[in-house]
């Protein structure tokens, strides 16, 4: 297909957003409020509240930064104020976020209070508001986006129908030279080879063996029946039974043709400028692992589901797709593309993936998503171990 | 007559049913790799997206779909039957997703 043509915001570095959010950023839970205050007294922005960020130390913080300035980078984003309860750690994030060129400012607690915090934070708040309220969309290659993909609440509909409608759309994303990211490291368990083939090379095929083997191992080491949660409930109500199985209609999202660059550590962007497939280590749960794609510079979401997970993101849109036509009847409102004709005969997968794309290019455009309609905004930071 | 359940590869073991098929109902299934036809008659109701075995499985077999092993059999499994959690368990997770120690041979 020819690659189709988007209106979205070019940004000062050159990257794309297909949004254009203001966001107030929290540095620790202590300053979910102070965020929250000025999210509500200037509408138009949005607070993203979320329960980390003391205490925590090594590898865990650096994710935990590394998350968080990349939220604030990516090119949905427009301006952001930050507010932490002590200014060096506020400082640290905001001086990141700045490296892109966009409006970013940094607001402490300390020696101020929540109130007098708020009012200064609230007045740069409106100020960005206002700035990017005359941005304008322009016609720009949907190739230059990055998507990526997920698939929760998974049922057999998933392997058969909407995972590998995807996994289309990804062959002609690829194709395109856009960047997509897949992930999900314990959940591609029993199918992990098939990746491992994918790889370009040796050494992309090693960190990704090592990648995986090592978050098993950390499942396996907590000793305990995963009975319930991996595959959940609703996977075993939908009829999947073993995570093989979940696994093997899992990675039908990676499409029959295109290879894997590159592993990426949570929330990392590519650093190498390389566009194609690349895998990154996330949890399996939803809002978690896209939250980290988000924060790796992801502009689009492709999320397929089976019995009906209803997840959003408040940075990068996320389109749900379903084959089930169980689903698509009783959540209707939940879903954005409706792929229940692959299993009846009546859609091919390749009339599918292009259905996906021309989404994919109307949401960019500016379309809001189920998700976003409903006010899905599940920002949800991955946490390695326990604060000291 | 329409195509009641899927069948990912020819050597798979079960199909996918994509409607609710009843019990005792001649299904016709699609193979989709090769768009060859199937009929395997059910022993039991077959919800939507849960599988359905094409032949019997002893106890103890591999349980193939798309062309690869899934789980394992742990009771004999008649064709036509409702494959699930009540027959087919994991081989990779084992040892931490079953709830019961698996039943080893004792080796004293």
């Amino acid at each position: 297909m020819e690659t189709p043509m988007i209106y979205a915001y070019r940004r000062s570095n050159g990257q794309v957003g297909v949004r254009n959010h203001v966001i107030i950023l929290p540095v620790d839970d202590l300053s979910n409020a102070a965020c929250e205050h000025v999210a509500a007294n200037i509408p138009g922005t949005m607070a993203l509240p979320h329960p980390y960020g003391r205490l925590q130390f090594g590898e865990d913080l650096d994710l935990h930064f590394r998350t968080l300035i990349g939220t604030g980078c990516n090119p949905n984003v427009a301006a952001v104020v930050v507010i932490g309860i002590e200014p060096v750690w506020t400082k640290r994030i905001v001086d990141g976020i700045a490296k892109t060129g966009k409006p970013v400012a940094g607001f402490s607690i300390e020696e101020n209070g929540d109130l007098k915090t708020t009012a200064a934070a609230a007045r740069t708040a409106a100020e960005f508001l206002q700035l990017v309220s005359e941005y304008q969309r322009e016609p720009i290659s949907l190739a230059e986006l990055t998507v990526s993909v997920k698939c929760g609440e998974s049922d057999t509909t998933s392997g058969l129908a909407s995972n590998p409608a995807v996994g289309n759309a990804v062959d002609l994303l690829t194709k395109m030279k856009n960047n997509v990211y897949f992930g999900e490291t314990s959940e591609v368990t029993g199918a992990e080879n098939l990746i491992a083939d994918r790889c370009l090379n040796e050494q992309v095929r090693q960190k990704f063996l090592k990648t995986h083997s090592s978050y098993v191992k950390f499942i396996e080491d907590q000793g305990v029946s995963l009975l319930g949660s991996q595959p959940t409930e609703g996977n075993i109500k939908g009829g999947l039974t073993t995570i093989e199985e979940k696994a093997l209609g899992n990675v039908q999202k990676m499409g029959r043709d295109s290879t894997v660059i590159g592993v990426l550590e949570p929330a990392e962007t590519p650093s190498n400028g390389d566009r194609g497939l690349y895998f990154m280590d996330t949890s399996s749960a939803a809002a978690e692992c896209v939250t980290l794609m988000a924060a790796a510079g992801a502009q689009v979401h492709l999320f397929t589901t089976g019995q009906g997970n209803i997840i959003g993101n408040p940075i990068e849109p996320v389109i749900k797709l379903t084959a089930n036509p169980k689903t698509v009847r009783t959540m209707s409102e939940h879903i954005d593309v409706d792929l229940s004709g692959i299993l009846t005969g009546e859609m091919t997968l390749d009339q599918a993936g292009e259905k996906i794309v021309e989404m994919i290019a109307r949401t960019a455009s500016g379309r809001l998503t189920c998700a976003e309609v409903l006010g899905h905004r599940e920002f949800v930071l991955t946490k390695l171990y326990r604060s000291a | 007559m329409a195509h009641k359940f899927l069948v990912h590869e020819p050597g798979d073991m079960v199909g996918v049913a994509i409607v609710d098929i009843p019990a005792g109902e001649k299904a016709e299934g699609l193979v989709m790799s090769d768009k060859s036809r199937l009929v395997v008659t059910t022993l039991s109701l077959i919800p939507l997206g849960h599988k359905i075995a094409l032949h019997d499985i002893p106890n103890g077999t591999q349980v193939i779909k798309y062309g690869v092993p899934i789980g394992e059999a742990f009771a004999n499994i008649k064709a036509g039957e409702h494959v699930h959690v009540q027959n087919l368990r994991s081989i990779r997770w084992r040892a931490s997703v079953l709830e019961e120690t698996p039943q080893v041979a004792n080796t004293k």
